[in-house]
This record gives structure tokens, C-alpha cells and sequence, in this order.
């Protein structure tokens, strides 16, 4: 019987495991993420609405500001209720709005700018929120305090009114729209980096890599960052539609997005006011919206159960 | 417990200081004043006007007069509601939001619980799935859609169950009777509901595997017992804390209902002000808003502990 970890078997060993391929924590989280079939599906999904928001209105017949007044508030030629007042005909394949606008080509206009706000306004909320955290947490003691006491104060107004008063003092400027949303929404991403990087400058990597002598820039942006990214990622998935929303309820509230131009909040909006005679104009834009919401929510979950797999 | 209730009330003095000053700079950031949009004015008159108002003033002048007023609980004349304050509009509109607000939270917290627990007892089964998938929904499809969506269904097209006639009013008041108060209220509690739920079940999942449930099911206690007298109470507790959050949410979807359904609130005068640009009204709303939900942060913080006597706040 051999010895079981002589010199010559664990140099084996030591040879085979050099061969190996190591996996780090992203190709595992994406392996992982691969496997979750609603999160996989919901990214195809999510792909092909964005495809179609940006390349559809180029293919379609209709511009999304024509109005053809001789079908007004018109159903789709498929719709199953012979009871509407008229048919759209030619390739309205969504009906027409109350001016006569083709709606297809108004739903993905409208899937444009929310999609856009929900990406602007999270990248700005990112790059506040990541920065903000960060140095609270890395700064620590006093600056720390007086830093996160400023975000329970803006935590404390319920902050889509806030939105609503710099519109209101702005007058719906469509930037600043992108912008309020984010400048708000960085509230809890500060949050969750600056708890993440105090809990990480206790850690044993940190100090070992400050043992070694890395300076603390490195340590940053070696150690803390990568480290933080997990759940800012997450977080960021779940902004995205949490700003989609909040844009969509300003302009339904006729305080975001003004005509012609759209998003789904108005497209609803309009939908709400019409819905008796024509259902489809509710119908459309908010089942866009209500699936694209879907997707971004179970790719969060998703995320969070493929970095964070003790949690399952 | 007192000591802690009061100084929680003195912090929450300058949070709500912070919330003034900014409002109050904000509105005179705004570009035009109140009153440029009428007709041409002779100056002497617009002068007088705005004398009146105190607009003639230094800002900063104008910023103490505001806090002196406030602290009489005086929020200003509103700019465009004739001869009304914005306290008297507040008032006008406060029971109607408060009556249909706190239905929605005692019908959020008693279904959102209910759901919960049996999602909770029944882990991985379709009970427990259906419950999750219908609270997804219910987190994820915005109040703006549902109300539409539910006013459609009952108020419009009348659904009808088992031959009993179940259509609503579509809208109006009608002075809070019943009939036109069920669907803004449902309309409002559903996505808390769904929240609730899905915080219940978490928890109560949690603490169904705990040591001293599997006690209290090796002593023989039944199993109703066992959730209602020994897990509920520990399964209850995040939902303390969620008191503000819903409060908060049920005031940002008490714009959208009352909005929809023509009711007279406060969410209501706060969108028409801001498509006005009344803003003395949006600020007193605003402030309004912000003392109420930090108040109820105040107090859900106070009932943890109540709850919770492993939780102490003496320092």
C-alpha cells in the first residue's frame, strides 16, 4: 500500500491542479446564471424589445407624429370585438390613438425614452451612488456619519414628490427628467456600497493586501470595487425598472414626457382616458411595460441567486 | 423607551428643517414668479400684489417669514386657488385621503398576512407558488395600470360572479360611501399586499424552522397554536418596519387613484397645484407629506421595540 501523500503524489497533484483552468466568482455566477431558465428567458426578452424599440420605428410605415384623422381611435383589423367603430386597415397592426397616430410605431417610441430614462437615470445613479458610498465608507468616523445622516434625511421624503417639484420648478425639462430620477434613485445604492465597503475594509484580504504594502488607490480598486460590484449589480437591475416606473408615473400624471414625443406612461395615460371605446390603447403599451418590468425584476433575482448562492 | 422616543423626535427636527430649506429654495429658484403669467399688470398694482405676499422682500428675508408662519402652522395663501390657504385646502382634503389610505393598510396588512402565512405553511407547494407569482405581479405592474385594468373590468364592463352584479362606480365620491371607496382602496392596498405577503412569508418560513417552534411542536401543540400564538409573533416584526415604506407607498398611489377616480384628496390637489405651479401649495403638501412619513418611521421604530424585547435602545 502506498503512502497517501508522498512527495511524489502530491507534486502530482500540484502538476494536475496548475493544468486546470481556475474559475473566479464571475464565470461561476454566470454559469449560474445561465442555468436559471426565467432569467435567460427574460434577457432574450428584454433583447428583443430593445432591438425592436431601436431598429422598429425605421421599418414602419408610419411616423410616430403622423396624424391621419380619417382613422381616429381605430382597432387593429385582427381585433376579436366586431363592436368597434372602425377598423385602422393598412398595417396598423396596434390600432390607432385618439388622433389618428399608428400605435405600434408609437409603443416602441415609447419604449425608446423609457427604456432611456430607466438607463440614463440608473447610470446616474451609479455613478453617485458608487461614489458617494464609497467614500463614506472607506473614510469612515465622522464623515461617515454626517454623509449617510444627508441620506436618511432625503430617505425620509417620499421621493417621487420631489421629482414632481423639480419638474414642476423646471418646467418637464426631458434632461432633467433623466436626471432628477437618477439623482434620486442613488439613495440606496449609496447605502449598499458604503455597508459593503466598511464591512470589507475589516477584511482579511484588505488587510493582508495592506500588510503587503499596497497602497490604499490599489486597495480600492483591486479589492473593495470588485468586491462591491456584486450587489450594485443587482441593485442596478432592479433601478432600471424602478426608474422606467417612476418616469412612467410622472407622465401619467402629465408631469414627464410631453407630446408628441411619448413614453408608456403617457401612451397608458391616454389608454386610461380611453379605454371604454378603445381598449387596445391601454392594452399595448401597458403590456410592453408590464413584461419589460417582469424581465428586469427575475434578472435581478436571478443575479442575486447566482452571486450569492448560499442564499438559496 | 421614552428617553429614546424623544430624542427620535428631536432628530427628526432637523431632517425635517433640511426638508423645509430645500423646498422653500427650490420654489424661488423656479424660474417666473406666480403671478407673470396674468394679464399685463400696471406695476404699482403688481407691486402691491407681490407686497403682499412678501415677494418685494430679500429672499432670505422671505425664507423666516415662511418659517415664522410655519411654525404657526400657517403654510401660506395657495397662488391659485382664490382666497384659499394651503392649510385649509390640506384640511379639506385630509379626511378623504386618511379614510381611504388607512383601509388600505388595514386591508394590505390583514390579506397581505393572511396570503403570507399560508404561502409560508404550505413552502413549495402551488399554494405557496401561486401566492409568490401573484405578488410578483401585484409588485410589478404599477398602480397607473391596475386601476385602469380593475376600473375596466368591474366599473365598466360590470363583472358579474355567480349571478351576483359586481359593478363599481368608475369614479367620484359621493361623500366616502362605501361602493366608491372599494375600488380606489383596492386599487391602493394591492401592491402592499403584495409586499406584505412576500415579506410574511419570508419571515415566517424562517422562523417555522426555528428551535423553539420545533419545540413548541414536540410538546404536542397543535398546529393552528403554533402559528398564531408562537410564530406569527416573531414572523410579524419586519413588517413593523415596513410601516413607513407603505405609508410612503400608499401616498405616492393615492395620487394616481384619486387622480383617476376623481376623488377629492390631498394626492389630487398636489398634481393640480404642480400642473398649476401653485407652489406654496406643492411645498405644504410636500412638508405635509415628509412630517407624516417621518413620523410613522418614528413610531414603526418605537413598535419594534415594544415587540421586540431583545431590541433596546438606551445607549
Amino acid at each position: 500500500m502506498s503512502v497517501p501523500f508522498s512527495q511524489d503524489r502530491i507534486a502530482d497533484v500540484m502538476d494536475r491542479a496548475l493544468e486546470v483552468k481556475g474559475r473566479s466568482l464571475w464565470d461561476d455566477a454566470l454559469r449560474r446564471l445561465i442555468r436559471n431558465r426565467a432569467a435567460l428567458v427574460s434577457m432574450a426578452i428584454l433583447c428583443l424589445i430593445a432591438l425592436a424599440a431601436v431598429v422598429g420605428p425605421f421599418f414602419l410605415a408610419y411616423d410616430y407624429s403622423f396624424q391621419d384623422y380619417t382613422i381616429v381611435s381605430c382597432a387593429p383589423d385582427w381585433w376579436p370585438d366586431p363592436a368597434v367603430l372602425c377598423h385602422a386597415g393598412g398595417s396598423h397592426w396596434f390600432g390607432t390613438d385618439s388622433v389618428g397616430r399608428d400605435l405600434l410605431v408609437r409603443t416602441l417610441f415609447g419604449a425608446r425614452v423609457s427604456l432611456a430614462v430607466g438607463l440614463i437615470a440608473t447610470l446616474v445613479s451609479l455613478v453617485i451612488g458608487v461614489s458617494y458610498g464609497a467614500t463614506a465608507g472607506y473614510l469612515g468616523g465622522r464623515v461617515d456619519e454626517l454623509m449617510m445622516r444627508f441620506v436618511d434625511v432625503l430617505y425620509s421624503i417620499p421621493y417621487i414628490f420631489l421629482v414632481i417639484i423639480l419638474m414642476v420648478i423646471f418646467n418637464r425639462n426631458f434632461f432633467l427628467l433623466f436626471i432628477a430620477i437618477g439623482a434620486v434613485e442613488w439613495l440606496t445604492m449609496a447605502r449598499i456600497v458604503r455597508g459593503q465597503t466598511l464591512s470589507l475594509k475589516q477584511k482579511e484580504f484588505v488587510e493582508a493586501a495592506r500588510a503587503g504594502g499596497v497602497d490604499s488607490f490599489a486597495i480600492i480598486t483591486r479589492h473593495i470595487i470588485p468586491n462591491v460590484f456584486g450587489p450594485v449589480i443587482v441593485y442596478v437591475t432592479l433601478t432600471v425598472p424602478a426608474s422606467i416606473l417612476a418616469e412612467s408615473f410622472l407622465s401619467f400624471l402629465g408631469l414627464g414626457i410631453q407630446e408628441p414625443l411619448t413614453s408608456w406612461g403617457v401612451l397608458i395615460k391616454d389608454g386610461a382616458d380611453q379605454m371604454e371605446t378603445a381598449p387596445w390603447m391601454l392594452l399595448f403599451p401597458a403590456t410592453f411595460m408590464a413584461i419589460t418590468l417582469f424581465c428586469f425584476n427575475f434578472i435581478g433575482d436571478g443575479l442575486r441567486d447566482a452571486l450569492d448562492p448560499k442564499d438559496r | 423607551m421614552f428617553s429614546y422616543a424623544f430624542r427620535r423626535l428631536l432628530g427628526a427636527i432637523p431632517t425635517l428643517f433640511v426638508i423645509i430649506t430645500l423646498s422653500f429654495f427650490m420654489m424661488r429658484l423656479a424660474p417666473g414668479g406666480p403671478f407673470d403669467n396674468q394679464r399685463n399688470l400696471p406695476p404699482e398694482i403688481k407691486h402691491n400684489i407681490e407686497a403682499a405676499y412678501d415677494l418685494d422682500k430679500p429672499v432670505w428675508q422671505q425664507y423666516f417669514i415662511y418659517l415664522g408662519k410655519l411654525a404657526h402652522g400657517d403654510l401660506g395663501p395657495s397662488f391659485k386657488t382664490k382666497d384659499f390657504t394651503v392649510t385649509e385646502l390640506i384640511a379639506a382634503g385630509l379626511p378623504v385621503t386618511t379614510k381611504i389610505g388607512v383601509s388600505a393598510i388595514v386591508l394590505a396588512v390583514i390579506v397581505g398576512l393572511l396570503l403570507g402565512t399560508f404561502a409560508a405553511l404550505r413552502q413549495n407547494r402551488w399554494i405557496d407558488y401561486s401566492v409568490m407569482s401573484g405578488a410578483m405581479l401585484g409588485i410589478t405592474i404599477p398602480t397607473f395600470v391596475m386601476a385602469p385594468i380593475l376600473t375596466l373590468a368591474f366599473g365598466v364592463y360590470g363583472v358579474s360572479l355567480f349571478g351576483l352584479d359586481l359593478s363599481l362606480p368608475v369614479a367620484g365620491w359621493n361623500n366616502g360611501a362605501l361602493r366608491n371607496m372599494i375600488l380606489p382602496v383596492i386599487v391602493l392596498a394591492l401592491p402592499q399586499i403584495a409586499y406584505i405577503a412576500r415579506l410574511t412569508r419570508g419571515s415566517m418560513v424562517e422562523v417555522l424552522h426555528s428551535n423553539y417552534v420545533r419545540t413548541a411542536r414536540a410538546k404536542g401543540l397543535s398546529s393552528t397554536m403554533i402559528v398564531t400564538r408562537h410564530a406569527l409573533r416573531a414572523a410579524i416584526l419586519p413588517l413593523v418596519s415596513y410601516l413607513g415604506p407603505a405609508v410612503a407607498g400608499i401616498l405616492t398611489g393615492s395620487l394616481v387613484v384619486e387622480q383617476l377616480f376623481a376623488i377629492p384628496g390631498i394626492g389630487r390637489y398636489f398634481v393640480q397645484g404642480a400642473l398649476n405651479r401653485d407652489y406654496t401649495l406643492v411645498m405644504g403638501v410636500l412638508i405635509y407629506y415628509a412630517t407624516i412619513v417621518i413620523l410613522l418611521n418614528l413610531l414603526a421604530d418605537l413598535l419594534y421595540a415594544v415587540l421586540d424585547p431583545r431590541v433596546r435602545y438606551a445607549k
